[in-house]
């Protein structure tokens, strides 16, 4: 009986991809101080992101937005038992290194940072740590899976507080898996061209229906009823960004979109945990931005 | 007499869409189990992994707990794999102090026990009645610390239990759910036919 004989390995696509998978039906909540990490986990957050302003505030602020004090990381891992995720700039591959070397349990690769390559993206496969990367679209979401990222969130617009750029992506990218499903076998070198994304993973989505990986959603979601919105349109988990601690009460919202996200199919449940939370963040429309986070990454 | 069971799987958080496809591969019926409607409609339960203090707060705001903890205190067959054997522990070390304990079983816990992301790891491990090695994927996994007397161990790695059953209790620290192999799942569908025809006679 003994298992002396069979080595374990780290690091690989499998083992990257089952982190993945166990924190769906899921929220994941961004954090800037411990204390917030505290009051994340106590709501039933799955994880949280570690950074070092929220992206509302790194819209307000202006300048550039890197990866995290390594010294804030590590007060927000001694905090709670839930992964922690952080995030580097995209094509950072240093940063990554340093994330990595921190012992995260999950880097993203993200259009929020302020990207430090124009042309390229993190060669993922080179880290024993998973990473999620942001997509609009599915060429997007192949391409990063292409280079190793064990998870996709749709990008939406982080910081708005406006969850119609969520919903776009999520349509988009879940709309052409739909649409791959019913092409023949020939219109998938067609498929593959134009969305600039590898064959194989073209064919695995015609073979499968879904994409290689979870897909969860990201991006100005502010509300119960938000999470339970990306949930019913198909996402498995989502991501929380400056809608929880830029609204009036973060501790209730917080809990009352775990809730939401575990009972999304059920309106009668989505009606009590919406109720008296307070103000959510203000939110900014689409044509009042001046920086789209989301066309950030190639 | 082979009544049809119907298994449920906990679908709170976590990766419990992989256990429904295991158990629909084996043809079983499933359902999933979010409302207390839902557990009292099954015969069994899969409770999957995930972030054990997540499903914990789930289980308090839905009520679910209480009922669950009855229902398994009387016989009911339950499978955790991962943060569901966490919870079925009857003790957990480095958990949160008010997470639930289920008591389904005598095991103790250490919660991450394996260690952060990094640490997370896959291999093939002996377990008893196999004639081959099973591929098993550790994820953050917990450590059995200890097994009371009446705990069955099916198999161990680095001298820890990976694999028991205690009664109509199966519990893994590894994700039998995220490889193609069934037979865990077998293991604990024998378990529901067993308690659900001894119940019906």
């Amino acid at each position: 009986m003994s298992s002396s004989s069979h080595t374990a390995q780290v690091g690989s696509f499998p083992v990257k991809r089952g982190l993945a998978e166990m924190l769906k039906g899921g929220v994941i909540m961004d954090v800037v101080t411990p204390g917030q990490a505290k009051i994340a986990e106590d709501a039933g957050a799955c994880a949280v992101m570690a950074l070092e302003r929220v992206p509302a505030d790194i819209r307000k602020d202006g300048g550039v937005a890197r990866m995290s004090d390594p010294d804030m990381i590590e007060g927000i891992k001694a905090a709670v038992t839930i992964p922690v995720m952080a995030k580097a700039r995209i094509g950072h591959f240093v940063e990554a290194q340093i994330l990595q070397a921190l012992g995260v349990d999950f880097i993203d690769e993200s259009e929020v940072l302020t990207p430090a390559d124009e042309a390229h993206h993190i060669d993922k496969y080179k880290f024993t740590t998973p990473f999620v990367c942001g997509a609009t679209n599915l060429g997007e979401a192949l391409r990063r899976i292409s280079e190793g990222a064990a998870l996709i969130r749709s990008k939406g617009e982080a910081g708005t507080g406006n969850v119609v750029e969520a919903v776009r992506h999520l349509r988009s990218i879940l709309g052409d898996i739909k649409k791959i499903g019913s092409a023949d076998s020939a219109e998938l070198f067609e498929w593959a061209k134009r969305l600039q994304a590898p064959l194989s993973l073209v064919q695995e989505i015609a073979e499968t229906g879904k994409l290689p990986v979870p897909l969860f959603c990201a991006g100005g979601l502010a509300t119960p009823a938000d999470a339970a919105l990306a949930m019913q349109l198909g996402a498995e988990s989502v991501f929380v960004g400056s809608g929880i601690f830029k609204s009036d009460n973060p501790a209730a919202r917080a809990k009352a979109i775990v809730e939401a996200t575990t009972h999304y199919m059920d309106a009668k449940i989505l009606a009590k945990v919406s109720a008296g939370l307070g103000a959510p963040m203000t939110g900014i429309g689409m044509d009042e931005i001046n920086q789209r986070y989301a066309e950030r990454g190639w | 007499m082979n009544a049809r069971a119907t298994i449920g799987v906990l679908a709170l958080q976590g990766a419990f869409d992989a256990h429904v496809q295991h158990l629909n591969a084996l043809d079983t019926d499933v359902r999933l189990v979010k409302t207390e409607s839902d557990l009292q409609a099954v015969n069994g339960l899969v409770i999957p992994g995930g972030e054990s203090t997540t499903m914990s707060n789930l289980l308090v705001a839905s009520g679910l707990g209480k009922t669950l903890t009855k229902k398994i205190d009387a016989g009911f067959p339950v499978f955790g794999t991962c943060a569901g054997m966490i919870m079925m522990a009857h003790s957990i070390i480095d958990g949160r102090p008010d997470q639930i304990v289920l008591n389904a079983m005598d095991i103790q816990v250490r919660r991450n026990g394996y260690g952060r992301q990094n640490d997370s790891f896959e291999q093939d491990i002996d377990i008893k009645s196999f004639d081959t090695p099973f591929h098993a994927l550790f994820i953050r996994a917990p450590i059995i610390e200890k097994v009371g007397d009446d705990v069955e161990v099916f198999s161990t790695v680095n001298g820890h239990p990976v694999l028991v059953r205690q009664g109509t209790a199966l519990a893994s620290s590894f994700h039998p759910e995220l490889v193609p192999d069934l037979r865990v799942h077998e293991i604990f569908i024998s378990i529901v036919h067993e308690s659900n025809s001894s119940q019906v006679r």
